[in-house]
C-alpha cells in the first residue's frame, strides 16, 4: 500500500463536459490527495455535480481524462474497474437509499453482493457503521421514508461506508440541514475522515463546511477551476466571484467562526 | 498483501497469545473466518505487532474474538503491539460496535397467520368505507361544478379524452375485432352440428352490444388510463405537488379528479360504442369467410332478430364502469406515500381493483336486467 501523504489519488486533466450546446466544463484540471477533505464550490448549475458524476463514472466527458488511483477508468478493464470502484463510497444528495429495504439492509446489500460473510457478521458490521455516522439504533429497522432528511444522509453515507472505502464522495451533505444539525454533519466527515482514514471529496456550498472541516478549497467557476487552495487563504485570491463570495456578509462571518474556533483552541 | 494468518505464541506466563499477521480486511474475511473456526481454543491476548491492513470488519472480527459485543471496550486492552492507527481503529469500532440489536418479537407462525388474516380483513373494510367516502366527495365536487360554485377545467378534460380516448381507440378496436371473430368462430363451430350455424349472427350481435363491447373496453381502460391516473397522481404526491396544490388554496379534486373523470365519462362510452362495431365486423369477416354467411345476409339477419334497445343496455354501463375507474385510479393516486415503491404498489392495487369492480357490477347489471325482463 502507497503510504505517502501526498500522493494523488484522483487526478482529473483537461475534462470538458457538454449537454447539447451547453458547456458545463472546459479544461478543468483538479487533483485529489491522498488523506484530505478536498471541498469544491461554485455558483449553482456551475457543475459541481456533473463534475462529481465525471470522476466516479456516472458522467461521460466530452474530452479529458480522469484517473482515480492512477487508473484511467474510461479505458480499464471491467475487472479492473470493478475493484476501484469497491475502493470508493458515495453519498447522493438525498443519501438514494433503497426505499423498499431498511436501513441495515440498505447497508448490508453492497456488503451481500461483494463478500461471503456470515449474516451476523454483517448484521453487527452494519449496526456499526449505523453508530459510526451518529444515527441511534433504533433507525437500523426504519424504511427510509421513515427518516428525516438529516437522518437519510447519514444513513447514505453509513451505506458508502460499507466496504470501508479509502475515498469517500459526498454530494452536498449539509444542504437542507438546520445549522446545528449541518455542523454535527461537519463534524462527523472530521471524525470519519480522522479515525477511517478516509480521502474525502465534497461538494458543497456551504461556507460554514468549508472553514470546519475542509483541507483545501476548489473554486469551480466559468467552467474550470480557477483556484486550489486552504479555506484560509483562498478568500485572498483575486478573482471576482471568490471576492464576492467570501467577502459577502454569509463569508466574513463563516471566516470569523473560524478564527475564534482556532483563538480557542 | 496476503490474507491474515493466525499463530499461537507461548509466552512463559501461560497466557494465550495469538499472534496475526498480514491483512485483516473485508475481502479477506471468508479465509480468516474459517482459520478462526479451526482454532480450538479462545485467545487471551492478540499480537498485532505483524499485521499489515486493517479494517472496520477486521477490526470487530478481532474484538469478537476476544470478547462478547458487551464487553468490547475491555477487550481492546488485551491488543497488543498494534500499530498507532490500528489501535485507533479498534479503539473506535469497541466503542461504537456492540449496540444490543433490538429484540425481535417472536410469534408462533399460527399467531402471525391469524394477525395476517385479521388486519387483511379489517383492511378491506376500511378500503370499502374510504372508496364510499371518495365517491361522495367526488359526487359533492361534480355537483358544486354543476350548480357553477366550481370551475371545470376545460382545457385539462380535453387533453385526457384525447389521451384516455383517442389514443385507445386503436388498441381496443382491434382488440374487440379479434375477439368477435374468436366468438364468431367458437359458437360456428358448435351450431354446426345441430345445422344452425346462422345464429352465430345472434350471438355476436347480442353479446357484443350487451357484454363483451363495454366490458372489454372498460377493462383495457382500467388497465391503460386506470394505472395511467394512479401513476401520474402518485408521483405527483410522493414530489409533494399535491400538497402546494392544497396550499395554493385549490382543490385536488376540482383540478386533477374532476377532468380525468369527466374525460372517462364521455370517452368510455364511445369507445364502448367502437368496440361493437369492430367485435360485429369481426363476426361479419368470419361469417363471410369460412361459415358461408354473407355481410348482406349477417346484416338482414341482425336487423330482424337483434333490438336496437340491447345497445343501449351496453351502452348504459359504460358512464358506470367509467365512473369506477378514474375514482379508484384517483384515490389510489392520492393514498401514495414516499417512496417510489408505493407508487407501484398503488398502481398494480389500482388495476385490479378498478378490473374487479366493472366485472362484479357488470354482474349486477346482468342480475339487474334478468330480474327485469330485458
Amino acid at each position: 500500500m502507497n503510504v505517502t501523504v501526498d500522493a494523488t489519488v484522483i487526478s482529473v486533466r483537461g475534462l470538458s463536459n457538454r449537454f447539447g450546446a451547453q458547456v458545463v466544463h472546459e479544461g478543468l484540471d483538479l487533483d485529489v490527495r491522498r488523506g484530505e477533505v478536498l471541498a469544491v464550490i461554485g455558483g449553482s448549475g456551475a457543475g459541481k455535480s456533473v463534475l462529481l458524476r465525471s470522476i466516479i463514472g456516472l458522467q461521460e466527458p466530452a474530452a479529458g481524462t480522469v484517473h482515480v488511483f492512477g487508473t484511467d477508468l474510461r479505458s480499464a478493464e471491467s475487472s479492473v474497474r470493478a475493484s476501484i470502484e469497491r475502493r470508493w463510497g458515495v453519498m447522493f444528495q438525498d443519501g438514494a437509499l433503497f426505499s423498499s429495504l431498511t436501513v441495515l439492509e440498505n447497508i448490508k446489500v453492497p456488503m451481500i453482493e461483494q463478500h461471503k460473510l456470515p449474516v451476523d457478521l454483517m448484521d453487527e458490521l452494519a449496526r456499526l457503521k449505523i453508530a459510526l455516522v451518529g444515527l441511534p439504533a433504533d433507525a437500523a429497522y426504519k424504511l427510509p421514508s421513515q427518516l428525516s432528511g438529516g437522518m437519510r444522509k447519514r444513513a447514505g453515507i453509513a451505506r458508502a461506508l460499507a466496504l470501508d472505502p479509502e475515498i469517500l464522495f459526498l454530494d452536498e451533505p449539509t444542504s437542507g440541514l438546520d445549522p446545528l444539525g449541518a455542523a454535527g454533519f461537519d463534524e462527523l466527515i472530521v471524525t470519519l475522515k480522522r479515525s477511517l482514514d478516509l480521502t474525502v471529496f465534497l461538494v458543497t456550498h456551504d461556507l460554514d463546511s468549508i472553514f470546519t472541516c475542509c483541507d483545501r478549497v476548489a473554486v469551480l467557476v466559468d467552467r474550470h477551476v480557477v483556484a486550489v487552495d486552504t479555506p484560509a487563504r483562498i478568500s485572498e485570491h483575486p478573482h471576482p466571484w471568490i471576492q464576492a463570495c467570501f467577502l459577502g456578509p454569509r463569508g466574513r462571518s463563516a471566516e470569523r467562526a473560524l478564527t475564534l474556533r482556532t483563538q480557542e483552541a | 498483501m496476503t490474507t491474515a494468518q493466525l499463530d499461537w505464541r507461548e509466552p512463559d506466563n501461560g497466557d494465550a497469545v495469538l499472534a496475526v499477521r498480514g491483512a485483516c480486511t473485508m475481502q479477506h474475511l471468508p479465509d480468516l473466518l474459517t482459520r478462526i473456526e479451526a482454532l480450538r481454543r479462545v485467545p487471551s491476548m492478540l499480537d498485532l505487532s505483524d499485521l499489515d491492513a486493517l479494517d472496520s470488519a477486521g477490526a470487530l472480527v478481532l474484538l469478537r474474538l476476544l470478547d462478547r459485543p458487551q464487553h468490547y471496550r475491555n477487550a481492546t486492552v488485551r491488543i497488543a503491539h498494534a500499530r498507532p492507527e490500528h489501535q485507533a481503529l479498534i479503539e473506535l469500532v469497541a466503542e461504537r460496535a456492540g449496540a444490543d440489536p433490538l429484540p425481535v418479537q417472536a410469534r408462533s407462525s399460527w399467531h402471525n397467520w391469524m394477525v395476517q388474516f385479521g388486519e387483511a380483513t379489517s383492511g378491506i373494510a376500511a378500503h370499502a368505507w374510504e372508496l364510499a367516502g371518495f365517491f361522495g366527495t367526488v359526487n359533492h365536487c361534480f355537483w358544486s361544478i354543476l350548480t357553477g360554485r366550481r370551475k371545470l377545467r376545460m382545457t385539462s378534460v380535453v387533453h385526457h379524452m384525447e389521451r384516455t380516448g383517442l389514443d385507445a381507440v386503436p388498441i381496443v378496436s382491434l382488440l374487440c375485432f379479434l375477439v368477435g371473430a374468436v366468438v364468431a368462430f367458437l359458437s360456428a363451430t358448435a351450431l354446426r352440428d345441430f345445422g344452425a350455424s346462422i345464429l352465430t349472427v345472434e350471438i355476436v350481435s347480442v353479446s357484443f352490444l350487451r357484454e363483451f363491447g363495454v366490458l372489454l373496453s372498460a377493462i383495457l381502460v382500467a388497465g391503460r388510463s386506470g394505472s395511467a391516473f394512479t401513476a401520474e397522481i402518485g408521483s405527483m404526491r410522493s414530489r409533494e405537488e399535491i400538497d402546494a396544490i392544497q396550499a395554493l388554496a385549490l382543490d385536488p379534486i376540482e383540478l386533477l379528479v374532476i377532468p380525468r373523470l369527466v374525460a372517462l365519462l364521455i370517452m368510455l362510452p364511445v369507445l364502448a360504442f367502437i368496440a361493437m362495431l369492430s367485435g360485429i365486423i369481426g363476426g361479419v369477416l368470419v361469417g363471410a369467410m369460412a361459415l358461408d354467411i354473407s355481410p348482406t345476409m349477417f346484416l338482414v339477419r341482425m336487423q330482424d332478430t337483434t333490438e336496437l334497445y340491447y345497445l343501449w343496455l351496453g351502452l348504459l354501463k359504460a358512464p358506470v364502469f367509467a365512473f369506477l375507474i378514474a375514482c379508484i385510479g384517483c384515490l389510489e393516486g392520492l393514498k401514495v406515500s414516499g417512496s417510489a415503491e408505493s407508487v407501484g404498489r398503488h398502481t398494480t392495487s389500482s388495476v385490479v381493483q378498478s378490473i374487479f369492480l366493472v366485472i362484479v357490477f357488470d354482474a349486477l347489471f346482468a342480475v339487474l336486467y334478468m330480474k327485469l325482463d330485458l
